[in-house]
């Protein structure tokens, strides 16, 4: 009656329960949670828009997130290919028929929500190189004629993100997929010289930046420059985050953010508002929820035992932490003011849709851990 | 069950997991950084980013102190600050601005031109920055707007404080207070930390030279604001300090009286103590109303100040500059009585005119006046009497003595429109103007004309220290402690008539200083006054008073404007048939009462011709009502203690 589970492809509901990283789920749950506290201070201490509306998101995709789980990792390898394309159709639906906000045009209204494709492209992306380097041999991976098609599906939604334009959304894309192709073992030498090629392109690129992105640079380089303009955000950001000292100045407290000095206090700078209410300690305690999400998924990835499972639970990893690290950088003056959200905690249904949807693949890798997949 | 490339799968699972170990090197590295960074902002530098949150935070705004009150001799404020009614708008309260404007407009009677100017400013502002639609609304205004206050969404009615003045009858001596200017900000010290936009300061008068005591320390309210600037809430308010209040010499009642009587002259009056110096009353005419410079000026009000020939804004009493005329005769004579120039019964012949040093002077008495001595000169002001005088005397010795009486100098302190004038001497003419002296020129300067200048102050000045005997008195408008050494000396005098105290005890003992060599001098000035304002003959004794209690010793004089032409002499044309322009100005010094001195008067009429016609009548009206309060004010100055 018992079959090995390592053969066994479809397992009871009680067996998935069983099965769930119940660490992970904990974790991401309680980010959930503080992020909800974060949004009401942002309201200025009411159940408003912002507040209700990213409780109600967390909770339908943190259901998502579970019926992501259940179903089986075979046939998430299956769509790969599939959840990529429709994706790619999305972003060009943007480009035709998207939606434009302070000049960049990035969303498709869906009537009950405003989607924004390129962050799911995040996620569509790491999927669709996982499944391509799972089935090419180790040799093959540095061949020109494998290289051909990763390059295509890479820069083919970073141009088109990056001219929405969302340069920072564009750059994370990319950032993923780099990082499964060189976990499947394409060469270093690869990297490097493309390196050197973008280095050399850079002149060229940066003639094509709109001035504001030009000036955000410039500003990152001093903040200074221009404290009531560009520079400002950063400023500002820097002055909530250390004047909330150790422990913070309490619960809906943050004068910086009540007083509007921050700036885009619900989504990039939730950081900023959260670290100014509950200092240094609050900080950390954040930063470790993250490191134990991501301590979960690469241990999850460690155990499974597809190559398809690994690299997309290593590259997903590395994709997140580099979404969590690019954020706290910028909100702590440590880069440019890119624009990129902080998974679960920032404002936003796209990126949390995504988010909660490569979590769930990650943990279907932990459900059918030890289901093959072809 | 494994694939055939089980091998290969494999080793590509380790490659994999090689590299994933190098990742999460890098991201260890990564997270330590951030953990960096934050100690770094969070626990090194939190101080830095504190402060920097609670500049952001806290904005204070400067309250204006309220302005201390100045209250005459019988405390009734003569100058204070009341309650004033104002009007705001906040535009982002205001549902509707168009309706309300027309609601307003019915309410108030705001013009168009008002209201398309306040239009502009709330388009220029941040929505809850308020405009101010009514600076100062009167009583019944305010209790219409208090009434139809919940059909006016946005208006809110402020009560704030003022500068008020009761009338205008002080305007010039009070001065008046008006909004900071930036070149006040830069010259005056003492408003670099006050200075609160809006703030009046004193530009002229009283209101100046208290300005730093009578202002009062600043407040302020510290507002959290967010990060356009709005006030989000009151964290902390500091009323500041009320300024100092100030009481002064000057008699209210006396201000409003001789007010009215200067009414459409060019003129002014003093009237001072002449044992302390206390200044009663000090009116220039025609004057302005103080109240309008508070709320910032009318144009058409301001042009009609500036455009008018008899210079409203100027204190004449202070800053008029007027050859003394015939009343500086009073010191010519005591000059020549100290020096020894001429005895009081040395007699000389006026035959209307004498000839010196080719030049021909005139008495203005063109028939002569006889034989005349010390007394009749005086009385019937012989100009022939005194160029014989003058010339003896000289010039040099004449501006001692006119020094010494006050004339030339600066009679109050810290007034910067008061002026000193000019007591010529062969000296002063080198030094300004780089000629030598002329004796003609003494022969001018005998009878108050050529160089000298005085202000109506100076005269005053001069004859209260004739009237008190003739000692030095410092004139003040401040009254901050009793002076009664002068009254005390007196009283001790009279007790004590058989022995007379030498000059050095009476400086000790008193404090005083005689500004006489002997004072039987003195007392033949005065007596010579009297007989000019109480003698038939005299040059005011049309105007004198018969009750002893009133009856007052003076001297007219007429400060000539233009020089008589021969042939206007020949026809003998009178000062009433000139053009205003060209007639003299008439002067008026006067002590009273005779027997028992008290005050000193003087009285300046512009272009009012002789003194005896167009000056004694108003010093005889306002000599009347001084002496009638005498009582009074010696009651008010008994009761306070040696300092207030």
């Amino acid at each position: 009656m018992f079959q090995p589970r390592s053969i066994q492809s479809s397992y009871s509901l009680r067996d998935k329960i069983v099965s769930i990283d119940y660490i992970l789920v904990f974790s991401v749950l309680v980010l959930g949670i503080i992020s909800m506290f974060a949004m009401y201070s942002t309201d200025g201490g009411e159940f408003k828009y912002h507040t209700n509306s990213h409780i109600l998101r967390f909770f339908v995709f943190f259901g998502m997130f579970f019926v992501v789980s259940f179903i089986s990792i075979r046939f998430w390898h299956e769509t790969s290919y599939l959840i990529y394309i429709g994706v790619f159709i999305l972003l060009l639906g943007v480009k035709y028929f998207g939606l434009t906000s302070s000049g960049s045009k990035r969303w498709l209204d869906l009537y009950f929500m405003n989607l924004q494709p390129s962050e799911l492209m995040k996620v569509g992306l790491i999927l669709f190189l996982a499944k391509y380097y799972h089935r090419i041999s180790i040799e093959g991976v540095n061949s020109f004629r494998y290289l051909l098609l990763p390059i295509t599906v890479l820069i083919a939604p970073v141009i088109l993100v990056a001219t929405q334009p969302d340069l920072g959304t564009s750059i994370l894309i990319a950032a993923g997929g780099v990082i499964v192709a060189w976990l499947a073992g394409v060469r270093a030498k690869f990297f490097t010289i493309s390196g050197i090629a973008m280095l050399a392109l850079l002149p060229i690129a940066i003639s094509f930046l709109k001035p504001y992105q030009k000036s955000r640079i410039l500003t990152f380089l001093n903040p200074e420059r221009d404290p009531l303009g560009a520079g400002y955000q950063i400023i500002q950001s820097k002055i909530a985050i250390g004047s909330g000292g150790l422990f913070g100045k309490g619960f809906l407290n943050g004068s910086q953010s009540y007083l509007d000095y921050l700036p885009e206090k619900h989504t990039d700078f939730i950081f900023t508002l959260f670290s100014e209410e509950f200092g240094f300690f609050g900080s950390l305690f954040i930063l470790f929820l993250y490191a134990l999400i991501l301590s979960r998924i690469i241990r999850i990835g460690h155990m499974t035992r597809s190559n398809f499972g690994k690299l997309y639970c290593y590259s997903f990893a590395t994709a997140f932490f580099i979404y969590v690290a690019v954020n706290m950088m910028m909100v702590l003056g440590l880069l440019p003011i890119v624009g990129s959200p902080l998974p679960i905690m920032s404002y936003g249904g796209s990126s949390m849709m995504a988010i909660m949807f490569g979590l769930g693949i990650v943990m279907s890798c932990k459900i059918y851990k030890d289901v093959p997949v072809n | 069950m494994l694939s055939p490339g089980s091998g290969n799968t494999v080793i590509k699972s380790k490659l994999i997991s090689r590299r994933m170990f190098l990742i999460t090197a890098a991201k260890a590295v990564v997270m330590v950084g951030l953990v960096g960074r934050l100690i770094s902002l969070q626990i090194n530098q939190v101080t830095k980013y504190k402060s920097l949150s609670d500049k952001n935070r806290f904005r204070e705004w400067k309250l204006a102190p309220e302005r201390g009150s100045i209250k005459d001799f019988f405390d009734t404020k003569i100058a204070s600050s009341e309650p004033l009614y104002q009007l705001h708008l906040v535009p982002e309260n205001a549902k509707d601005l168009d309706n309300l404007f027309v609601r307003l407009k019915a309410i108030l009677n705001i013009t168009d031109r008002k209201v398309s100017y306040l239009k502009r400013v709330i388009k220029k502002q941040k929505p809850w920055e308020p405009v101010i639609v009514s600076e100062n609304l009167n009583w019944s205004d305010f209790s219409r707007i208090n009434l139809f206050l919940h059909e006016l969404e946005g208006v809110e009615p402020i009560v704030s404080v003022a500068r008020t003045y009761p009338d205008n009858s002080s305007a010039h001596i009070l001065g008046y207070v008006s909004q900071i200017s930036a070149k006040d900000l830069k010259t005056k010290e003492y408003l670099q930390d006050l200075a609160v936009p809006g703030m009046a300061i004193g530009k002229t008068g009283l209101e100046r030279k208290l300005d730093e005591q009578i202002i009062g320390k600043v407040g302020y309210q510290r507002y959290e604001v967010n990060a356009f600037g709005k006030r989000i809430r009151e964290i902390k308010i500091d009323q500041g300090q009320a300024g100092r209040s100030f009481k002064t010499t000057l008699d209210y009642e006396v201000q409003k009286y001789t007010n009215e009587l200067l009414k459409d002259k060019a003129a002014a009056v003093c009237v001072m103590d002449v044992f302390n110096g206390d200044i009663v009353s000090l009116v220039s005419s025609p004057t302005f109303e103080p109240n309008q410079f508070v709320h910032g000026l009318d144009k058409d009000y301001w042009d009609s100040l500036i455009k008018n020939d008899k210079k409203p804004l100027a204190n004449k009493a202070l800053s008029g500059l007027y050859p003394p005329g015939s009343t500086i005769k009073t010191l010519v004579a005591l000059s020549a009585l100290e020096n020894k120039i001429i005895r009081p019964l040395d007699t000389f012949r006026c035959k209307g005119k004498i000839e010196l040093y080719g030049e021909k002077f005139h008495c203005w008495e063109k028939d002569g006046h006889g034989i005349v001595n010390l007394r009749k000169g005086i009385q019937r002001s012989c100009d022939v009497y005194f160029y014989e005088v003058a010339r003896k005397l000289g010039v040099d010795r004449l501006s001692e003595t006119a020094k010494r009486f006050g004339l030339g100098k600066k009679v109050l302190s810290d007034f910067i429109e008061e002026r000193s004038g000019v007591v010529p001497n062969t000296k002063w003419k080198k030094k300004y103007i780089g000629q030598n002296w002329y004796l003609g020129e003494t022969l001018h300067s005998g009878i108050g004309q050529g160089y000298f200048q005085s202000t109506p102050l100076q005269l005053c000045l001069m004859t209260a220290q004739i009237a008190n005997g003739g000692f030095e008195i410092k004139p003040r408008i401040i009254f901050d402690k009793k002076n009664d050494n002068l009254r005390k000396y007196l009283k001790h005098k009279n007790e004590n008539p058989n022995e007379p105290l030498p000059t050095d005890l009476l400086v000790s003992n008193f404090n005083l200083k005689p500004l006489f060599k002997n004072q039987e001098h003195i007392n033949l000035i005065k007596d010579a006054m009297f007989s000019s304002s109480n003698e038939p003959g005299g040059t005011s004794y049309r105007h004198r008073f018969e009750d002893p209690k009133f009856t007052f010793a003076g001297k007219t004089g007429s400060s000539q404007i233009k020089r008589f032409t021969e042939e206007q002499r020949e026809a003998e044309v009178k000062q009433e048939s000139l053009p205003y322009k060209d007639r003299d100005h008439a002067l008026f010094v006067a002590f009273a009462p005779y027997k028992n001195p008290q005050y000193a008067i003087s009285v300046l009429v512009e272009h009012g011709g002789s003194g005896g016609k167009a000056a004694a009548p108003i010093a005889k009206k306002v000599i009347k009502k001084v002496l009638e309060r005498h009582e009074l004010r010696r009651n008010i100055n008994d009761q306070v203690g040696e300092s207030v």
